[in-house]
């Protein structure tokens, strides 16, 4: 089965004037199903943003192909919906005004009533029922992002680009936002594509995490399987002998396995145009049908003592 | 009643305090400014009082200098003043020929000349604003001359206007537009170019066409800086009609300011510069307004 969305040997160089060029990422190989929620992980200044711009058409790779539902990428499109950071919404428009500007665009023949319905359809379906009138700065930072998101969902995208849009929340807020953007998500089958910071949040809401080693020539070093059930709930997902065995992975790469990717001495076995899936989700699992109830427990904090190790 | 709840939002007792508080310093700032009024009076009029000029038994010279009721510094008391106040203000729109026309049609004299060319600088600096900063090449292209022409006094243009336009109130109206130019298109430049990445980016990922970028994105993501920009021009148009007027002469407050120094009326003289402040500040009110109108919170 051919992938909804292609990306092969993607670079990005950045050239200035004062330094030398500097090649962020290359060799960047991945695909994504549809319907599939995948989220990508490293540190700053691997390239993330970039990647995501680039799918969004905002910025042009330096060589390398992006294929969506069997065309190439080139330029921004409403195919593609993109969830800013800072939510960046329009400061002199209120809510549902700030909705309606991409579904004009999208149905530019739509009678007044029909864009505000699909408007409020949206804006009720991210919990902002109530507020559609009000204007960004009398809104708190979630519903700010909320309003991003049901932008975002209105133009009904192909594909939802989601730049770490939640890392300005706070803990309570970004659970909620979360369990309604999974909802949603898994309610529409929509194909999603996003960057984050937080571990957890990659585990619940992704069924692929993207694993970046560290820039420059950042790349895909590994894609991670969540093999945790689909219907995984925020509140009883650390009770699945699967979800630290997963968590420790991530972390550890984040830790120290980045860093040891850096200096390009990839170990021989690495293909960028493949890179290694990974489930370490099952591998524990099967350790754990030994050690029985112990695998409730949090696996030993493995990282820990490399770090000490490094440093 | 759920309905009619949401929208009201309770006064919690500290916010009243404050709303009371700012209620009664507004009060009392009114109040003391009044008290200044009245202390400026006062001083004015013991500065003024009337000096007898009888005293040498000569009535004859006291009447041909206005019988007796000269003061020192020659400057009005402030009732003479507030007697010429109500003078001019009782029938402002008189024409009696080119020397003596009622301060309502002076005034409306210089304002339409300031609002003309206020306008055509408007319809200039605006777009051509628009296209500069919007454009990295266009700014760099025109930046030099820009740079040279904006220090230029407006009236250093007059002698040049007069020999090529031939007419004095299109002059004038051609020097209120130079110097309302820079300040409008210099800041509808920097609020086009400084307008946020992300709200651009927005737009072009939502497909807006160049129109809806323009009008719905940069329009009004500018607004407020162009809107300061045009406030200021508006201050300066103001401040240069008068002087503009002084040199050209014939009609409006500039030309009635002179004419009266020529007439050795103090009196009026001083009427007409608290004229020009009250019509200046009223200028700045209503721009003010306006960037109130397009302000946005961030």
């Amino acid at each position: 089965m051919d992938a909804f969305l292609k990306v092969e040997d993607l670079s990005r160089l950045y050239r200035s004037a004062r330094s030398e060029p500097l090649l962020v990422f290359d060799q960047v190989n991945f695909s994504v199903q549809k319907g599939e929620f995948v989220c990508i992980v490293g540190h700053s200044g691997c390239g993330k943003s970039t990647v995501l711009n680039i799918l969004a058409g905002l910025d042009e790779a330096t060589s390398g192909v992006v294929v969506m539902d069997g065309r190439e990428v080139s330029g921004p499109s409403l195919d593609r919906g993109v969830v800013f950071q800072n939510h960046a919404l329009m400061p002199w428009l209120s809510a549902e005004k700030n909705v309606a500007f991409g579904v004009r665009s999208r149905w530019p023949d739509w009678s007044r009533q029909k864009l505000a319905a699909h408007c409020q359809k949206y804006l009720d379906l991210v919990g902002l029922t109530g507020s559609e009138h009000k204007k960004p700065a009398e809104l708190s930072g979630g519903m700010k992002q909320r309003v991003g998101i049901a932008r975002a969902f209105a133009i009904e995208p192909k594909m939802l680009l989601l730049d770490e849009p939640f890392g300005a929340l706070d803990a309570l807020t970004r659970g909620l936002i979360q369990d309604e953007l999974k909802k949603i998500c898994a309610a529409t089958h929509q194909t999603v594509f996003m960057i984050t910071h937080d571990v957890d949040e990659a585990i619940l809401l992704s069924d692929k995490i993207m694993l970046m080693s560290n820039g420059p020539r950042a790349r895909i070093a590994e894609i991670v399987q969540n093999t945790l059930p689909a219907d995984r709930r925020r509140d009883t997902i650390h009770k699945d002998p699967q979800y630290y065995p997963i968590r420790n992975h991530l972390v550890d790469f984040l830790v120290s396995r980045s860093k040891q990717f850096s200096s390009s001495d990839f170990p021989d076995s690495y293909n960028p145009r493949q890179p290694p899936l990974v489930k370490p989700g099952l591998v524990v699992a099967d350790c754990g049908a030994y050690q029985g109830a112990d695998a409730q427990q949090p696996a030993p904090p493995r990282h820990v003592d490399k770090v000490v190790a490094n440093s | 009643m759920i309905v009619m709840t949401r929208n009201v939002r309770p006064i919690t007792l500290s916010q009243f305090a404050i709303a009371s508080m700012n209620k009664s310093s507004t009060y009392r700032a009114g109040l003391l400014s009044l008290a200044i009024f009245g202390l400026i009076l006062l001083i004015w009029h013991l500065a003024t009082l009337p000096v007898d000029h009888t005293i040498g038994g000569d009535s004859e010279y006291a009447k041909l200098m206005g019988g007796g009721e000269t003061t020192a510094s020659g400057l009005p008391t402030p009732l003479q003043m507030g007697e010429a106040i109500w003078k001019h203000l009782s029938n402002p729109f008189y024409d009696n020929g080119a020397n003596d026309k009622g301060i309502g049609i002076q005034l409306a004299y210089s304002i339409a000349r300031v609002l003309l060319g206020f306008a055509l600088a408007a319809l200039l600096a605006i777009p051509l604003g628009f296209l500069i900063g919007m454009s990295p090449l266009v700014y760099r292209a025109l930046d030099p001359f820009i740079q040279l022409l904006k220090p230029i006094s407006p009236l250093a243009w007059m002698p040049l206007a007069l020999y090529t336009i031939k007419d004095s109130t299109i002059s004038s109206i051609f020097v209120i537009f130079v110097c309302s130019l820079w300040p409008m298109l210099l800041n509808t430049v920097h609020g086009v170019a400084s307008v946020r990445r992300d709200w651009l980016n927005v737009a072009k990922t939502l497909e807006a066409s160049v129109l809806r970028k323009a009008f719905l994105v940069i329009l009004p993501a500018a607004a407020p800086t162009i809107l300061t920009g045009m406030r200021i021009s508006m201050g300066i148009a103001w401040l240069v009609i008068v002087a503009a007027e002084m040199l050209v002469g014939g009609t409006g407050i500039g030309y009635f300011v002179w004419n009266e120094w020529n007439n050795l009326s103090l009196t009026n003289v001083i009427f007409a510069i608290l004229l020009i402040g009250a019509v200046g500040m009223l200028l700045d009110l209503i721009f003010g307004w306006l960037s109130r109108l397009v302000a946005y919170q961030e």
